[in-house]
């Protein structure tokens, strides 16, 4: 059977279900419920867009996004959408979010506006280790090193951060420990033909044993050297006050804007440009781009490293934006799940992004929940974003057309 | 032989007899040969001579230098003279050999300097080598099991509640009870990424992963309910496994007979992979998926099968600790990282079982060195952490250790069997 069609079939019974949750559990009890939805955020600074709340009718809301993931069941059921099944599915799985999140709070206040910046933060070390991993698979080296390059990136962008007193200048660190740790990685994998996967969790080993020694033996007894110049939002004059995406959008800090620009910016440069259709080739098939003139050692070098640009940048967000100091082991997994990011992405910054904001909005929608009575115990909902990786992983992503020399050690004749 | 036909001449008979003998004894040696059934003489001088143990050595060699600059440079005293190194280099090189010398010489007294060092040093070898096995034995089949934390965490879990929950039974039912459940919870967790590998083709690499994080978040949430912390009590720690569920204390010391499990675990490990026809599925698979494929084996029995085997032996690493060193109560530290110390364990064995026994071992005496090396000479525990992924590293590229040195070439070093079209 064409397993375009079962993949589309088993994510239209998953959507279905999904859809009867939502009109059975979340809507049909919840008659006369409301939901107070702010549009204000509380974080972002702009104070232009005073809209106040609106009350939201759970049962007609809920409804209306039970019908349209049933809708998208239907689609996915009958329709043939090889190239789209990811995103259809992805939809689906976002409405039914928000209509937990809705039922969630009913009777409360539900801070959308927040949420959804939370959600775009918590994706920015996500997009830019996804982006990191995307540039590596399409030169056919597998990065599974993205855990160690956001954690090295953490680490150095804290220290120079804290003595240089400016956060540009521990965003250059960040980049410098990322592409550090992918220069070790370009050497045993390109160099050195070491297994890829191998040498990835040779890395993080690596990386994660020497950043908590620096840190236990630094760190800890200078405190001085692990308190940064943190970024700070950077509203854009103008935009930042359009109601609701003024706050999302334009008040966020330089980092996040960053990494927006890198996800154009490498989809552009993939599919548009002839270093893209040169650094496609060396993954697809090396011996034939070596045959036209195309320097395979030395692309896949590039693409290794500036790979560790983006993930070192990830780094530096997690420990000079999002938080204000490094924490042993603080990248948390988040390596992994940029790397589920850029699988279920199928490979291309877009999708890889689309999928760091699904997973960005399930860590943001975990935190959130904790002020919330749903039934489960708060601390368990902090395992939501772990266990949505794990359903994308072996759910969305089906059968996967990779690299086609993808791990595979290349050696000019 | 018929009339007619000329009779062989007895010399000739001899002559036959000698060249039968003569080709029995090629092809026995051939045998011996292909099966690897050498005399045991001739396999130690193999194992100790080969390039395989010399990069290993080097490896070893190499951290160390590392790890000395890292003392050299983090020693207050050292630093402090490193600013005029120039004008007086004699201070910066004493006061750097002074740290380097202390440290490391901390670190072998504290390992194996005494008799309570040598069982220490045995203790914490214990669970690192059952989850060196638990990533060994997948290794082997082409899979990278990195869910070892979560799979000790699990199998902690569940041995020590069997421990304190059930009272009444005599030690030989109580503990080895208690020590299956601890298997039986780490295969689950193992099992659940095979089956969703060959299900749906999700990368167990990332699967497991996100399994750790999911059981660390349990095991906390457990060490909030009543179940594990009794009534009335608010203190996150588990309830405290009886005497018939812990392990036997050993040679009047703090080591418990868990060193005796992991060994027993290891040596049928080693059967299963060397001796038996399940093993050699498992290598054919590992080396060539399409080929064992083609040849009947099944792919997906070798995944679920070598993952849920690896859950519980990291499981059983979990129940080890839970009825052992944490048979007080279980914390949510009380995995301590072991699951994730299985990696380096194995990679630094090359995922044999007897290279993994030696690697667990000498990370347990690592480990055990480092708290010495902590106390007395003031560098951090998480130093034998580099060392050991330095170790790895050098393993992990064995040109890289060749090059540096200059050797000759060794065979490849650690290698999942994987094809390009199962890597991530």
């Amino acid at each position: 059977m064409n397993p375009h069609v079962t993949r589309s079939r088993r994510f239209g019974v998953v959507a279905a279900v999904l859809g009867a949750l939502v009109i059975g559990f979340f809507a049909l009890p919840n008659a006369g419920v409301i939901t107070e939805v702010s549009l204000e955020s509380r974080l972002a600074g702009a104070d232009g867009s005073r809209i106040g709340s609106i009350d939201v009718p759970i049962l007609v809301v809920t409804l209306l996004i039970g019908l349209a993931v049933l809708a998208l069941a239907a689609l996915l059921l009958t329709v043939r959408l090889p190239d789209h099944v990811n995103v259809v599915g992805g939809a689906a799985v976002g409405l039914f979010v928000v209509a937990f999140l809705l039922w969630a709070a009913r009777g409360d206040t539900l801070f959308a506006v927040d949420l959804a910046r939370l959600s775009l933060r918590s994706a920015v070390p996500l997009t830019l280790g996804a982006l990191a991993g995307v540039l590596c698979e399409r030169a056919a080296v597998v990065n599974i090193a993205i855990e160690g390059q956001l954690l090295a990136g953490a680490f150095t962008a804290v220290v120079v951060a804290s003595v240089t007193a400016s956060p540009m200048a521990g965003a250059g660190a960040g980049i410098l420990g990322g592409v550090v740790i992918a220069a070790m990685l370009g050497l045993l994998s390109i160099k050195f033909s070491t297994d890829q996967i191998v040498a990835g969790v040779v890395l993080i080993v690596f990386a994660a044993g020497l950043t908590s020694f620096l840190a236990s033996q630094w760190l800890s007894t200078s405190p001085e050297m692990n308190s940064p110049a943190t970024f700070s939002a950077v509203e854009i004059a103008g935009l930042s006050s359009i109601p609701v995406l003024g706050p999302i959008l334009f008040d966020q800090s330089l980092l996040v804007y960053a990494t927006l620009v890198a996800v154009v910016g490498l989809q552009v440069a993939i599919f548009r440009t002839r270093w893209g259709l040169r650094l496609r080739a060396v993954g697809e098939h090396p011996k034939a781009a070596d045959t036209v003139g195309i320097n395979v050692s030395r692309t896949r070098w590039l693409a290794v490293l500036a790979g560790g640009v983006l993930a070192g940048l990830g780094g530096a967000f997690l420990s000079i934006d999002a938080a204000s100091s490094f924490t042993e082991d603080m990248s948390a997994g988040k390596g992994f799940i940029a790397l589920a990011a850029m699988l279920a992405g199928r490979y291309n910054p877009r999708g890889a992004f689309g999928a760091a904001m699904l997973f960005g909005l399930a860590e943001a929608s975990a935190r959130a929940l904790q002020g919330f009575d749903v039934g489960i115990p708060s601390q368990l909902l902090l395992a939501i974003p772990y266990v949505v990786t794990i359903i994308v992983v072996s759910g969305l992503i089906g059968r996967l057309r990779i690299p086609g020399a993808s791990g595979q050690h290349y050696a000019t004749e | 032989m018929t009339d007619g036909s000329p009779q062989p001449a007895p010399d000739a008979d001899d002559e036959v007899r000698r060249l039968e003998q003569e080709r029995a004894a090629v092809v026995d040696q051939d045998v011996r040969r292909t099966t690897g059934d050498e005399t045991l003489v001739q396999r130690l001088v193999d194992a100790v001579t080969g390039p395989n143990v010399v990069v290993t050595l080097l490896a070893i060699v190499l951290a160390l230098v590392i790890g000395a600059v890292l003392i050299a440079v983090s020693d207050a005293e050292a630093r402090t003279s490193l600013a005029y190194v120039f004008a007086r280099p004699g201070d910066f090189f004493g006061a750097a050999w002074t740290a380097i010398s202390d440290s490391y010489g901390a670190l072998a007294k504290g390992a194996v300097g005494s008799r309570n060092g040598i069982t220490e040093s045995l203790l914490a070898a214990t669970p690192l080598i059952l989850t060196g096995l638990a990533v060994a034995l997948p290794f082997r089949a082409g899979l990278f099991n990195i869910g070892g934390e979560g799979q000790v965490i699990a199998g902690g879990m569940v041995a020590s509640w069997v421990g304190f929950s059930a009272s009444g039974l005599p030690l030989v039912v109580h503990l080895p009870l208690a020590l299956a459940a601890g298997i039986v919870g780490g295969a689950l967790m193992g099992w659940i990424p095979g089956v969703l590998k060959t299900r749906t083709g999700a990368h167990e690499v990332i699967t497991t992963i996100m399994l750790n994080n999911i059981a660390r978040i349990a095991l906390s949430y457990a060490l909030t309910s009543a179940i594990f912390l009794g009534p009335n009590n608010v203190n996150p720690r588990g309830l405290s496994v009886p005497d018939s569920a812990r392990l036997p204390r050993l040679f009047d010391s703090r080591l418990n007979a868990g060193i005796i499990v992991a060994i027993v675990a290891a040596i049928l490990l080693y059967y299963l992979m060397e001796r038996s026809s399940r093993g050699f599925e498992i290598e054919a698979v590992g080396l060539n998926p399409h080929a064992a494929s083609s040849a009947g084996m099944s792919v997906a029995r070798a995944t679920i099968f070598t993952l849920a085997g690896a859950g519980a032996l990291a499981g059983l690493a979990g129940a080890v600790l839970g009825l052992g060193v944490a048979a007080g109560g279980i914390t949510t530290g009380f995995s301590a990282g072991v699951g994730f110390d299985g990696i380096t364990v194995a990679l630094l064995g090359r995922a044999r079982v007897p290279g993994t026994v030696a690697a667990g071992l000498l990370f347990g005496a690592l480990s055990i060195g480092g708290r010495a090396m902590q106390a007395q000479a003031g560098i951090n525990l998480d130093l034998v952490g580099v060392l050991q992924a330095l170790i790895i590293l050098f393993v992990a590229a064995p040109a890289l250790v060749q090059a540096l040195f200059r050797l000759k070439r060794a065979r490849p070093g650690v290698t999942p069997g994987m094809t390009a079209g199962e890597s991530a």
